[in-house]
């Protein structure tokens, strides 16, 4: 009875789809029609498709390296200062706007106009101060364009990487920090030798985070460019297959292969969590 | 160099760094809210900081057309113009309107997943039944399942029961997508109740029903409280869902949709984005600035712990 509301939930929203999206992801684009591998075919040999997997996989390392490193060494600078409170609010704050007010802001940022009229946006604003240095289409280069859209991402993210970062680094008892620091180890070794160490589990767990919201990025992409001029991602890739061709056999393809390269850490936590239960 | 000659060489540079840091992550957004109080012409021809310079001419124009739809009114009286405003705040073709459909879509869609999940995890966490065990892997195993892999079978559905383009459907699929995440965090919430309390409950004779109404929702009022912030944010700051369960249905759109549906009609409505963005931002800047610690509770307790 306390289960029941849940239980239809779940099964309805979550267990259903499931099972019948991979059953779609094998026939053609009415549903009817049974293809077999058809539609993965296509989404690992069509130029569009592979565009995007290449953009998700820039997107899977630059993003996650930055947001986790970034978080962690503003972690660690903040902890260090009395106005830690104000700039980890500071860095956080972006977590609680959507993403697509964040595009909105950006938007603004990388405005672009050409050498000779006034910039509108900081970033070419700042650069047109330097003398011989040309303006930048920070979203129409294609050149630039996807480092654009995965620094939005991570303004957006290094600010929930460091709160549970930070949170990590609190845990480390004071005392092996003390008696490093009499043992006149520096800064520098006591970050390497010992922060980051005791730190690996939480550094593990936020990773795996952003790797799972690497992988559905969808919003910034979706507002800012709309994948167009090459920066189309996977999550966009099926939004399309789905609204504008209509194409549901692939659609449904793509969110398996999102599916599958999410089983990893899904098996991961479950081991996690079944440890978790044997302590108690 | 002595000691003390470096060690305040190393002070600074550190405060340098935090402090631009701390630049970076701010002036876009204090950028865009400069923005929005410039006229149109001033938005489109040069930049925000510009506005700092005498003589200032800030305005709160954008706000009036976006929330309205309305650019001009009419030079009657002034209490006729006041209560125009207001009605196509409302009624309008305006933003106005969507943040009015951002809160009837996100307010159930934070109320019915709290009670939904409160009751299984309290079943989870306390009640003895066949499958229980199975039943939390399974929670587990859902907290990560990308939403992709329901859109199409739902959407389905959706158009079978004509729930598409309505506000339940987009009720009931909010309220099954966060149900993963707040049973696993109630019921850890609720399993680290001390066991005594339900002991002592039971041997007075108290009912199931009362023990989870009585004692374990008000102890966990602070959990319950986070997990109501960090959902009703996921619901407000959404795109995703509402874009494909609700369609092109204009009035029923929230902000996200709204400003979207802005930005993808190439320039006209350029100089109304700061303050539209501005406005979606309000309710979750005054929730981040007061709760900002249920909030990083909230965060903490789903993915440090688990």
């Amino acid at each position: 009875m306390y289960m029941g509301s849940a239980l239809f939930f779940l099964t309805v929203y979550l267990i259903y789809p499931i099972v019948n999206t991979a059953y779609l992801s094998f026939l053609g684009k009415g549903s009817k029609a049974f293809t077999g591998l058809g539609n993965y075919w296509y989404v690992f040999t069509n130029a569009d498709m592979l565009g995007a997997l290449k953009n998700n996989l820039l997107w899977l390392v630059l993003f996650t390296s930055i947001t986790v490193s970034l978080g962690l060494v503003i972690a660690v600078l903040t902890d260090k200062v009395r106005y830690e409170a104000a700039a980890k609010a500071m860095i956080f704050l972006p977590m609680a706007i959507s993403f697509v007010a964040a595009s909105v802001i950006w938007r603004f940022m990388f405005e672009f106009r050409p050498a000779g009229i006034p910039q509108i946006g900081l970033l070419n604003a700042l650069l047109s101060t330097f003398p011989g240095i040309q303006p930048v289409a920070w979203l129409v280069n294609t050149k630039v364009n996807n480092f654009a859209l995965i620094g939005v991402g991570i303004w957006i993210w290094t600010g929930f990487c460091m709160v549970i970062l930070s949170a990590g680094l609190k845990g480390i008892p004071l005392e092996i920090l003390e008696a490093a620091r009499i043992d006149g180890a520096s800064e520098w070794q006591i970050f390497w030798r010992i922060i980051l160490p005791m730190m690996r589990t939480t550094i593990i767990v936020v990773a795996t985070t952003m790797v799972i919201i690497v992988l559905k990025v969808f919003d910034i992409v979706y507002v800012m460019t709309n994948g167009n001029l090459g920066t189309e991602v996977i999550a966009n890739r099926m939004y399309k297959e789905m609204f504008n061709y209509h194409h549901f056999g692939r659609a449904s393809a793509i969110a398996v292969i999102l599916l599958l390269a999410i089983i990893p850490v899904i098996v991961f936590n479950m081991r996690r969590f079944r440890a978790q239960e044997a302590l108690q | 160099m002595t000691g003390k000659g470096v060690r305040w060489l190393s002070r600074s540079l550190l405060h340098m760094v935090i402090i631009l840091v701390c630049l970076m992550w701010t002036l876009p957004s204090f950028g865009l809210l400069a923005n929005s109080f410039r006229s149109r012409r001033d938005i489109v021809t040069t930049g925000w900081w510009t506005g700092f310079k005498t003589p200032f001419a800030f305005t709160i124009e954008n706000y009036v057309e976006v929330l309205t739809g309305q650019t001009r009114y009419g030079k009657t009286k002034a209490g006729d113009n006041r209560r125009s405003i207001l009605k196509d705040i409302i009624t309008g073709q305006g933003m106005g309107r969507a943040f009015l459909n951002s809160l009837i879509i996100s307010i159930p869609s934070t109320l019915i997943p709290i009670l939904v999940a409160s009751f299984a995890a309290y079943a989870l966490a306390w009640m003895r039944f066949p499958g229980r065990d199975l039943l939390l892997i399974i929670v587990v195993a859902l907290l990560v399942v990308p939403l992709q892999m329901t859109l199409i079978p739902i959407l389905r559905l959706y158009n079978r029961f004509q729930l598409a383009g309505t506000f339940l459907g987009v009720w009931l699929a909010h309220t099954a997508y966060g149900l993963p995440y707040a049973i696993y965090l109630l019921r850890n919430f609720f399993k680290a109740l001390p066991r005594g309390l339900f002991e002592s409950a039971s041997l007075d004779g108290a009912s199931q029903f009362v023990v989870f109404y009585r004692i374990v929702v008000p102890l966990s009022i602070p959990s319950i409280a986070s997990l109501a912030i960090f959902q009703f944010l996921w619901v407000w700051n959404d795109l995703l869902v509402a874009l494909i369960y609700l369609g092109g249905t204009r009035d029923v759109a929230p902000l996200t949709m709204h400003i979207s549906g802005m930005m993808s009609s190439l320039g006209e409505n350029w100089h109304l984005l700061p303050a539209g963005a501005f406005i979606s931002m309000v309710l979750p800047l005054i929730i981040f600035a007061t709760l900002q610690p249920y909030f990083v509770r909230g965060i903490l307790a789903g993915s440090a712990k688990g």
